[in-house]
């Protein structure tokens, strides 16, 4: 299968980069072949840097990154002075490069998903036109565990469901032969990893600041501006000035160096479920001067743990009484309660027929093609040939409850054979991609690691988002898995002004 | 603000204070102990910092007699003492970390540099190396993050709030210090009999000054040879004396101010009279009714004050 990588056109047969493993110092321009246009510059300047000074840097921002406290919590873990839960995501010193051209017609196709995405869910809460037109069998809503029934005829202010989308995107062969960017993944519900993204560019901009003036990188600082105007963008029409917080599970949440760090650059507050009370419909929060009014709530709690009282009861990170205050449109959520139905595998597959069935156009962005188990035909074809493909469960998150076929052992195979067995609606499969590589910073020199591509989708009064989003990087050799929770690490990304 | 957002913005200031205050006690008894003395008398120097901070009895549970080392230990590392520095730092980083959005960037990150340089010192053996210097460096860092906090936040209730749990504990640290100190001298204080004694004085007192960075400035505001009644004039009632009690008061009655709301009318009337008590106070009246009730009272009104803050601002019912 062809393979690509995001600086060379091609990469040679065992994959290594020419660079791999040796010192980078002294390198010679014709040494470092086959780059790729909008790499060269960067390529010839990597020649360049003698290996110490990469070492150097990568030390440098590894200690300012501690030193910042950008980290990630892990459940269970123990730090290496065996007292906390706090882990740094790797950063890789290398940036990911994207064309202009490219990075337009990619945002182009974002628009239009997450535009159809949202038409979706508030069809899915009201009309169910999608259903009556015979595109979408109603057991895919409502047999769906993220399908919300109280949420049915609530009127969300501008309809907008998904404020904030993760889509995830990778770069991989075509059937016809030359790359294409795919869409992997939607995240409607509380996708996370903008901070780092954010951080990221700090770093490279600190490290590298020649780099920046050899290359014109659109900036991506002002996200949390565009993020305050998405949320103002979604209060109730109860106010023309809303209050807007930030709800956090807490200090303990994997996530929380995020939550702290948008509601810091936005300069509103962050709340916990136990700062919040419900009185009058209305929510407040406690502050030193008496209890204020919340108008908007862009909450980092998933949908089960919002409030007690309609949701799990033993959840003290919500707060009592929301859903009613919410249903009333006393108060925005962002994310709307119940966009849980439109992001999980078994609805991907439906999404281009959503974009041509609401928008009337056809998806710019290609669907990674997807073999759902409960059709017997397909779930027929899935069994035959598991070692070929990646197997995933359709609530799966975070890289867990998946299998990659060719990387897995027999043993393995067996036992996602039967689960899918016992349960195919549970299930649906994909053909192995080979997601394109970017040179990476590893151990033994610089070495070609797969990565994917997260950019962070914002609807309010308009679509919009900053052009880029989150690198995710596989640091193991071959993996193809770059979730954080396994050990991925992140990469900053520049898309080319010219 | 938000409520809880005060409590551990108040707590992270508390618990920075008082790592700094446990470091100045544990400083000057190390120093102290360097000094040809008898065991016996270095022994009631530590034996007065463990009960200071009221921890005698935790002491001897698990370590029994009053051994310099093992006292230093458990008051620099003892994750299980509450009151140690490292379980100091630890609550003020983690209180620093529950509100980080609402510190600035570098007073964020001073605390966390505090909590990861704290945990290289004690993993690589720098502090056993030269205590001197690492209670040094604790004082240090507190003197840095409040200069951090003071250049860069913006003047508002967070700030206000930060200030005043400086303040309250730093009044409750000095009361300690100066009730522990004056009681350990079990003699009449005023005047001692033999040349030996009188040279035993002034170390006991003088490092009692050096412990709250007091000893120029006595020199400088008496002109006089160092003598207990004015230690506890400039330590209780000097306005001046930026670790008295009447100059902690001023910053509690003067931030309290700044945040009151509609019913802390009761806790700044509190605040105020006592603060007033100070101003108005004459040391040889305090030292003729008795020092250590004084100083009892005093604590039972900084804790009162404490509960009542607590209640009217950060954990309203």
């Amino acid at each position: 299968m062809q393979k690509f990588d995001e600086m060379f056109a091609q990469l040679p047969g065992n994959g290594s980069v020419q660079f791999q493993a040796q010192s980078m110092g002294g390198m010679s321009q014709s040494q470092v072949q086959g780059v790729r246009d909008h790499y060269r510059t960067y390529a010839d300047w990597l020649a360049r840097q003698p290996q110490e000074m990469m070492r150097a840097r990568r030390e440098e921002a590894e200690m300012i990154f501690r030193r910042v406290g950008i980290t990630f919590a892990v459940y269970g873990a123990k730090d290496e002075d065996g007292s906390g839960t706090e882990r740094l995501i790797p950063f890789d010193l290398i940036p990911r490069i994207i064309p202009a051209a490219e990075w337009r017609r990619m945002e182009r196709g974002l628009v239009q998903r997450v535009t159809a995405l949202n038409r979706f869910i508030h069809d899915v809460y009201h009309e169910q036109e999608i259903v009556k037109a015979g595109l979408l069998p109603l057991q895919q809503i409502t047999g769906n565990a993220q399908f919300r029934p109280e949420m049915v005829g609530v009127k969300v202010p501008n309809e907008i469901y998904s404020h904030i989308a993760g889509i995830d995107i990778v770069r991989a062969p075509s059937a016809s032969g030359p790359a294409e960017y795919y869409v992997l993944e939607d995240n409607l519900r509380v996708p996370s990893g903008v901070s780092y993204m954010l951080e990221d560019r700090k770093m490279m901009m600190r490290l590298f600041p020649d780099l920046f003036s050899a290359y014109q990188v659109a900036p991506v600082m002002h996200y949390p501006d565009l993020l305050l105007e998405t949320l103002r963008a979604s209060a109730p029409s109860t106010t023309d000035d809303p209050t807007v917080v930030v709800l956090t599970p807490g200090m303990y949440n994997s996530a929380y160096f995020e939550h702290a760090f948008l509601a810091q650059q936005m300069g509103v507050e962050l709340v916990e479920g136990q700062d919040l009370f419900v009185r009058d419909n209305f929510v407040y929060m406690r502050t030193t001067r008496g209890p204020r009014r919340v108008d908007v709530i862009y909450r980092r709690v998933d949908d089960d743990f919002l409030d007690p009282q309609a949701f799990r009861p033993a959840s003290t990170l919500g707060c009592a009484g929301l859903l009613n205050v919410y249903r009333a449109g006393n108060v925005a959520l962002c994310n709307a309660i119940g966009t849980g139905v439109a992001d999980d595998k078994s609805i991907y597959p439906y999404v281009p027929k959503m974009i041509e069935f609401y928008l009337g156009e056809k998806p710019i962005l290609a669907n990674v093609p997807t073999y759902m188990c409960r059709n017997p035909e397909e779930l027929k074809y899935v069994l035959a040939n598991m070692k070929d493909l990646v197997v995933k469960e359709v609530h799966g998150a975070g890289g867990y409850g998946m299998l990659v076929g060719p990387a897995a052992s027999n043993d393995e195979i067996e036992q996602f054979r039967r689960a899918v067995q016992a349960r195919p609606e549970g299930y649906i499969a994909q053909p192995t991609l080979s997601l394109s590589s970017c040179p990476t910073f590893v151990e033994q020199g610089i070495a070609p690691r797969h990565i994917d591509l997260r950019p962070f989708v914002l609807s309010g009064k308009e679509v919009q988002m900053v052009p880029g989003g989150l690198t995710r990087v596989a640091l193991k050799e071959g993996s193809l898995v770059v979730n954080s929770s396994q050990g991925g690490g992140t990469k900053d990304t520049w898309i080319l002004e010219v | 603000m938000l409520s809880r957002t005060a409590d551990h913005l108040f707590w992270m200031a508390r618990y920075t204070e008082r790592a700094e205050n446990t470091a100045r006690m544990l400083d000057v008894n190390y120093q102290t102990s360097l000094l040809p003395q008898s065991a016996a008398v270095s022994k009631v120097g530590w034996q007065g910092m463990l009960s200071i901070s009221e921890l005698m009895p935790a002491y001897q549970a698990k370590h029994g007699d009053v051994e310099p080392q093992r006292v230093m230990q458990f008051m620099v590392r003892d994750e299980s003492n509450p009151s140690s520095i490292l379980s100091c730092l630890r609550a003020a980083r983690e209180n620093a970390r529950a509100v980080r959005g609402s510190l600035t960037t570098e007073a964020w990150e001073t605390q966390n540099q505090t909590w990861l340089e704290v945990n290289r010192m004690l993993r690589t053996g720098d502090f056993e190396r030269d205590p001197g210097q690492f209670f040094e460096w604790v004082k240090f860092r507190s003197h840095l993050s409040r200069g951090v906090t003071v250049g860069t936040m913006l003047m508002d209730e967070a700030l206000h709030f930060m200030r005043l749990g400086t303040f309250l504990e730093r009044a409750d640290n000095t009361a300690r210090l100066v009730d522990v100190k004056f009681h350990a001298v079990q003699s009449d204080f005023f005047g001692a009999a033999s040349e030996k004694d009188q040279e035993y004085d002034f170390y006991h007192w003088s490092s009692i000054l050096r412990s709250v960075s007091g000893f120029e400035i006595y020199r400088k505001v008496y002109r006089d040879v160092i003598k207990p009644e004015r230690v506890a004039d400039l330590l209780i009632l000097r306005a001046d004396m930026p670790r008295s009690l009447h100059a902690s008061m001023n910053e509690v009655v003067h931030n309290l101010a700044n945040v009151a709301n509609d019913q802390s009318s009761e806790t700044q009337r509190r605040a105020g009279k006592l603060r007033a008590e100070l101003q108005y106070g004459d040391i040889e009246e305090i030292l003729a009714n008795g020092l250590h009730a004084f100083l009892t009272q005093f604590l039972d009104r900084v804790n009162d004050l404490g509960a009542r803050i607590s209640r009217d601002f950060l954990v309203p019912a």
